[in-house]
């Protein structure tokens, strides 16, 4: 019952029209449901949809310099992101729902966790990934959610296995199996300065140290 | 490197040149003021630029996604700028001299018709629901304060609203006609 409740507010949430605690309540709920991120990809369309029936309005000329000028004063492909609360699973909750709404290229999705900043002085940032598409989101204490797409379905008997990486000893951080779409893995460890996060493919019930060079890396958390 | 930084900056031109009008006119129509309506826009165009390891402009899903960007910047400035929200909806977003224009593509055009058509086939409450919403940036608790009706009307009326609306637009994705024009 609670479930068939807080699935209803995929379309509120897809038109923006959530009170705020109810946004935090559903976006906590999509890390876990991937019912509501699939229901929630398609109202989001329809929601923009909504975005067309607008009286036309031309832009000034200036905006596009503007824009260009702005983006080339800033180093591109770090992403400041600043979630609405500074506890529980942010990073999952705010990947969660970047995922569901930009089911576009993972290149790009981490701009919607930025369209979805609050006032929280707290920032994210979003890792690139070599080896895989997608992003490693971190929290400045290290907490940390891969979201990754391509990777095919770990064979029978195998599980992909996600690592901490720091001075060349590696620390168990997680499975996950993989699949068609985007996977979402919370790390069960929080990744500090200076280290990476690799994921390797590991027999089934995951091992203690990596038995292959990986086959995903992130960049270096700052 | 240089040349990678010179190939984002112009996939970002491409994506505001492709885009760029119609984020500002839904920016337009939620924030009223051209100078907000252009911050909104902005906004949304850096996340994408501070974001974007590659572009994907035209893939499917990207329009739509970029119009979520606008929308959410829109509705943070118009939750702002309080004052702004009790203007009646129903007043032309429009300057004076900015209407449809042989800039204002074919494309755009029949888009609007179509989204419209389909705005009008919606029972008269969950169409006044979702515009106030989606237009004016009401949560659900504000709109069942400035309509008088249950928050839990508020509720059914606004997912009913959209779940018709997606039945009625059906399955095209506005981007596939894009991508043909």
């Amino acid at each position: 019952m609670e479930d068939e409740l807080i699935h209803d507010l995929c379309a509120a949430y897809a038109l923006d029209a959530l009170a705020p605690d109810e946004e935090r309540a559903f976006e906590a709920h999509l890390a876990s449901c991937a019912r509501c991120r699939e229901e929630l990809a398609g109202l989001s369309e329809t929601a923009a949809a909504l975005a067309y029936a607008v009286p036309p309005a031309e832009p000034p000329a200036r905006l596009r310099a503007r824009i260009l000028d702005a983006a080339r004063a800033e180093r591109p492909n770090v992403v400041p992101l600043r979630p609405r609360r500074s506890a529980g699973n942010i990073v999952l909750a705010s990947v969660a729902a970047a995922a569901a709404c930009a089911a576009v290229g993972l290149g790009i999705w981490a701009a919607t966790l930025h369209g979805r900043l609050g006032s929280n002085n707290q920032a994210l940032s979003a890792l690139a990934l070599h080896g895989a598409s997608g992003s490693l989101v971190r929290a400045p204490n290290g907490e940390a959610a891969l979201v990754v797409s391509g990777l095919s379905p770990a064979p029978p008997g195998k599980t992909y296995e996600t690592w901490v990486i720091r001075s060349g000893k590696a620390t168990r951080a997680g499975l996950f199996s993989g699949k068609s779409g985007t996977a979402i893995v919370q790390l069960t460890r929080r990744v500090p300065s200076g280290a990476i996060v690799g994921v390797t493919l590991e027999r089934a019930g995951g091992v203690e140290q990596p038995t292959s060079t990986p086959l995903v890396t992130s960049a270096p958390a700052a | 490197m240089a040349l990678i930084a010179r190939s984002e900056e112009l996939a970002l031109a491409e994506l505001y040149d492709r885009h760029g009008r119609a984020a500002y006119a839904l920016a337009r129509r939620i924030v009223r003021d051209p100078n907000l309506a252009e911050d909104a826009v902005q906004d949304a165009f850096l996340a994408i630029w501070r974001g974007a390891a590659r572009f994907v402009p035209e893939r499917a899903g990207a329009v739509s996604w970029i119009m979520t960007l606008v929308h959410r910047r829109a509705v943070d400035i118009v939750r702002r700028e309080q004052r702004r929200r009790s203007e009646p909806l129903d007043e032309p977003a429009v300057a004076a001299g900015s209407g449809p224009s042989a800039e204002d593509s074919a494309w755009l055009r029949l888009e609007r018709e179509r989204v419209q058509t389909a705005l009008r086939q919606l029972p008269d409450q969950q169409r006044e629901t979702l515009e106030l919403a989606y237009y004016g940036g009401f949560t659900q608790p504000e709109l069942a304060d400035r309509l008088g009706r249950p928050l839990g009307t508020i509720k059914s009326q606004m997912f009913a609203a959209l779940a018709n609306l997606r039945e009625i637009l059906g399955p095209t994705a506005p981007e596939e006609s894009w991508k043909t024009s």
